[in-house]
């Protein structure tokens, strides 16, 4: 299994010497990967009907609990089949879609690392590696949207679909790790097979909101929509897998997943379907009243997400059936139709709707792959999407909340798809020729076989339904329910309820399709006067708020004055430590000097004047050497307590110090005096200041001990567990490498920065 | 910058081999005794700033043979060598593993990833300092 969500991450290291070996048949080589890893997870489907669950282990990081174990039921597992099986035909698709572009190899690593993220997304059992998984979605998805980065709008979009999906990812782990101290576990499989109350638990509304905050930017719920329809300026393929069929289900998949734990509170149901409703509707408008063939399906995207969370938040047994046959038709359907809307891009140059027309006879194979897959989006028989639409207005009639009002908003919506898959598959391929940039051919086999392939299962679904029902579906339902669930799916249910809903939306859609060229300057009307007002707007209006404060306290703040910089630092610093002092613990001036010796007094007398001499003197040469004597008077001190290691490291320290200081010393400008007098006595009333809370901080710490020193165990167990006798140096390799191993690499950037700027500074001046 | 004192050359020379031996001592016990890798390789780089001053900087890296940069880069895969046999037997990242290879005469010479992550601290700093150092040396010419 770790092999299985790993593998997309090996292979991408080897694509690029694959594309040498295969050549242009690069698509098809890759694509055997998802394909083998479709056989594997089907392998694991009779073990799921039999057991339910399976959990798969992996130790990663024991000491923090953290595991990378593996859950495997219904649910994860109809996830991973859709990633995997679309995952095939979309390599195989990219392969001849962007055939001979000169970044190929780049664009399949990042394809496949962004399959494997998520696999590991949708199978990880521990909350923590979920989360991984899901910001390396986002990171691959922005590179993937930005993959045409010599465009300047492309690397916006990109930027707005990270910025977007990060900002709510910041929010999910924040929510993941609520939910974790809600249950008390990292693992999904414990919180989920727990029958804790979470809804009661006081945390439960503050974790709802992060994780909804999550949930609702990655899988586009409105007001967070603007994003996706953006995103289609990645490549097509991207569009088709990461923006219908995978990514933006992320944030359905982990609804679906909590939602046996979280789903009884009636915060969780109520917003889901708020939310849902409001984005199934919006979704199906704007999709509507779009031109662009692929902003069109990504605005039919949005509807189906939106009615996707509505379902999850209705949470009937009914809901959730029609939740996950919704589920797998949308993407077998949408997977097909965004393949198709490439080909035709492909073949037509545009992707302008209301410049095609007539390509039925160009492109034949084509326009009978559309139809199949657009008759499964409108909900007609015999097709898996029909099934899925009378579940859903079944399921809505039957609604615990707000019954009335869903159904009429899902009668809407699925009205208005009606009208968007005739737009993809009637406008462009009937009626009369269009005047296309570019004469239409057959797109090639390499992009038809995904289509055809994913709109003949949609068929077969729907004529066969119990097939996918017996093998995963009824699964499914059950981890989405939390509990075992008798589902029933069939193609005809008689004359009833949903089926006249459903005529109602065929024939008012089909009038919308028929009038949509009167319609269409009427809505883009509407369109352009309330983006000014929508969420994307108010989006661009924070991101320049952003802009206008970072001026501003780079301004004021970060003026490049080092000596301000440092002001602030100690000011801040001793502030806040010295009034934690005086609130918190009281000052303590009682001081013992007994046995104290003359010459520690010595040393502190020197310590003191060469302080003072150091900060005084106006020759260069003599503050550093001073400093240097400052330094080697606290070796001295290190020395007399018993602590020789630090002394000589001091020392060196220090001897070098003074070198480096030396060397550099030559090439500073003539001493001269740059601050005011009141600039210096503020510095120097700063400089006693912190001085003082410095001593009184030590003084404090005298008599405080709040843990029991660590120093003991080191004493006893250096010799016996490391085999050394010193103890400075058994932690420094022993117990606390790990520390050393970070400080040695610090250590070697600043090595390389220094480096730097004294190359760039040498090539400045050899400047002509 | 490079000095022309007789007594700096001299002496030089002679406290430089002794300040390497005294290096490798500091690195080599310092799992018992004060010393360790971090101090034997600031003892190494003081011994090389020394030779710096008298012969200038060309002469510090030729006796130096690798570049500073190199050293550095050497000292940080030490340093991540010594995980491999810890993560080789599945045991958490810098597990210390001790192997005694017997000598004649009753004794052993003990070896740990301990020893080889030292060395790795040794180079990292030494190579560190002599960059600071002889670049801005260079740059000074």
């Amino acid at each position: 299994m770790l092999l299985a969500v790993l593998s997309g991450f090996l292979l991408a290291i080897a694509v690029p010497a694959l594309h040498r070996m295969t050549g242009k048949y690069i698509g098809w080589a890759l694509a055997l990967l998802p394909a083998s890893l479709t056989v594997y997870f089907a392998s694991l489907i009779p073990a799921v009907q039999t057991d339910g669950s399976l959990l798969i282990e992996y130790a990663w990081l024991p000491g923090l609990d953290i595991t990378l174990n593996f859950l495997v039921d219904g649910l994860s597992l109809v996830f991973a089949l859709l990633i995997s099986s679309i995952g095939t035909f979309i390599l195989i698709y990219s392969g001849s879609y962007l055939a001979g572009h000169k970044y190929l190899a780049r664009f399949f690593v990042l394809m496949l690392s962004f399959m494997a993220s998520m696999f590991g997304l949708v199978l990880s059992d521990n909350l923590v590696t979920l989360f991984v998984f899901w910001e390396l979605t986002s990171i691959t998805s922005y590179l993937l949207i930005g993959f045409n980065h010599e465009d300047i709008e492309t690397r916006k979009s990109a930027l707005q679909g990270l910025f977007v999906t990060v900002a709510g990812g910041l929010a999910l782990m924040a929510g993941l790790i609520l939910l974790a101290i809600m249950s008390g576990s990292y693992s999904l499989s414990e919180i989920l097979s727990s029958n804790m109350a979470l809804h009661e638990h006081a945390f439960y509304t503050a974790a709802v909101i992060c994780i909804l905050a999550g949930t609702f930017t990655k899988s586009a719920q409105v007001p967070f929509h603007f994003w996706l329809p953006n995103a289609m300026a990645a490549p097509t393929p991207v569009s088709a897998f990461l923006h219908s069929a995978t990514m933006v289900k992320a944030g359905i998949y982990l609804m679906a997943r909590l939602n046996p734990s979280l789903g009884e509170g009636e915060l969780w149901s109520q917003t889901l379907v708020l939310f849902g409703a409001a984005t199934m509707l919006t979704g199906a408008y704007l999709a509507f009243s779009n031109t662009g063939i692929k902003k069109v399906l990504a605005y039919s995207t949005i509807m189906a997400l939106g009615t996707l969370t509505m379902l999850i938040g209705v949470g009937t047994e009914l809901a959730l059936t029609a939740f996950i046959c919704f589920l797998v038709a949308h993407s077998l359907y949408k997977g097909a139709l965004f393949m198709i809307a490439g080909a035709l891009d492909h073949q037509t140059g545009t992707k302008d709707i209301t410049v095609m027309g007539g390509l039925r006879k160009a492109m034949p194979v084509t326009a009978v792959i559309a139809c199949l897959a657009a008759l499964s989006q409108a909900g007609l028989p015999p097709l898996f999407g029909f099934i899925a639409k009378e579940l859903l207005f079944e399921s809505l009639l039957e609604s615990p909340i707000w019954s009335v009002g869903l159904t009429i908003a899902a009668v809407l919506a699925a009205m208005l798809l009606v009208g968007v898959a005739g737009l993809v598959a009637v406008k462009p391929f009937f009626g009369k020729s269009g005047n296309t940039p570019k004469t239409p051919h057959e797109a090639p086999f390499g992009m038809l076989i995904g289509p055809a392939v994913l709109s003949v299962t949609a068929l077969t679904f729907g004529l066969v339904p119990f097939l996918p029902e017996a093998a995963l579906l009824q699964a499914a339902v059950a981890s989405v329910n939390g509990a075992a669930v008798e589902t029933n799916l069939a193609l005809w249910h008689g004359v009833n309820k949903p089926l006249m809903l459903s005529v109602i939306s065929l024939l008012l859609g089909w009038g919308l399709l028929a009038s949509w060229n009167r319609l269409q300057s009427r809505l883009h009307a509407i369109n352009t006067s309330a983006a000014r007002f929508g969420p994307e707007a108010g989006y661009f209006k924070f991101m320049e708020g952003i802009t206008i404060i970072a001026a501003w306290q780079t301004r004021v703040l970060q003026n490049g004055v080092l000596g301000l910089y440092l002001l602030i630092l100690v000011a801040v610093t001793f502030g806040l430590t010295g009034y934690t002092l005086l609130t918190q613990h009281g000052i303590n001036l009682t001081l013992d000097l007994a046995d104290s010796h003359f010459y520690e007094w010595g040393i502190a007398l020197l310590l003191v004047a060469a302080a003072t001499f150091s900060s005084t003197t106006h020759s260069r040469l003599g503050s550093v050497a001073s400093m240097g004597v400052l330094g080697f008077g606290v070796a001295l001190t290190f020395i007399l307590f018993s602590a020789p290691d630090l002394g000589i490291t001091q020392l060196l320290v220090e001897t070098l110090t003074v070198i480096l200081l030396v060397l550099v010393l030559f090439k500073l400008p003539e001493f001269g005096n740059l601050s005011s007098p009141f600039e210096r006595y503020r510095d120097l009333a700063v400089a006693i200041f912190a001085g003082m809370v410095m001593t009184l901080v030590i003084l404090a710490a005298l008599d405080v001990q709040y843990f029991e020193s660590i120093s003991s165990y080191y004493i006893e167990n250096s010799a016996t567990l490391a085999y050394g006798r010193n103890i400075v140096n058994v932690i420094l390799v022993d117990f606390r490498a790990l520390d050393t191993l970070g400080e040695i690499f610090v250590l070697s950037l600043a090595a390389l920065g220094v480096l730097s700027m004294i190359k760039l500074k040498a090539e400045d001046q050899h400047k002509p | 910058m490079k000095t022309n004192t007789l007594i700096l050359h001299t002496a030089a020379l002679f406290i430089m081999p002794l300040q390497l031996m005294f290096s490798l001592f500091l690195l080599l016990r310092g799992h018992d005794e004060p010393g360790g890798g971090f101090i034997g390789g600031l003892v190494a780089a003081s011994a090389f700033v020394l030779y710096a001053f008298a012969f200038g900087s060309t002469a510090t890296r030729r006796i130096l043979r690798v570049d500073p940069r190199d050293l550095l880069s050497a000292g940080l895969l030490f340093a991540l060598a010594s995980t491999i046999p810890a993560f080789l037997a599945g045991q958490p990242m810098l597990t210390a593993h001790w192997w005694e290879l017997p000598l004649p005469g009753d004794t052993y010479l003990k070896l740990s990833t301990v020893l080889i992550f030292d060395i790795g601290v040794y180079a990292a700093v030494l190579g560190t300092i002599m960059t600071f150092v002889i670049n801005l040396m260079e740059s000074e010419e």
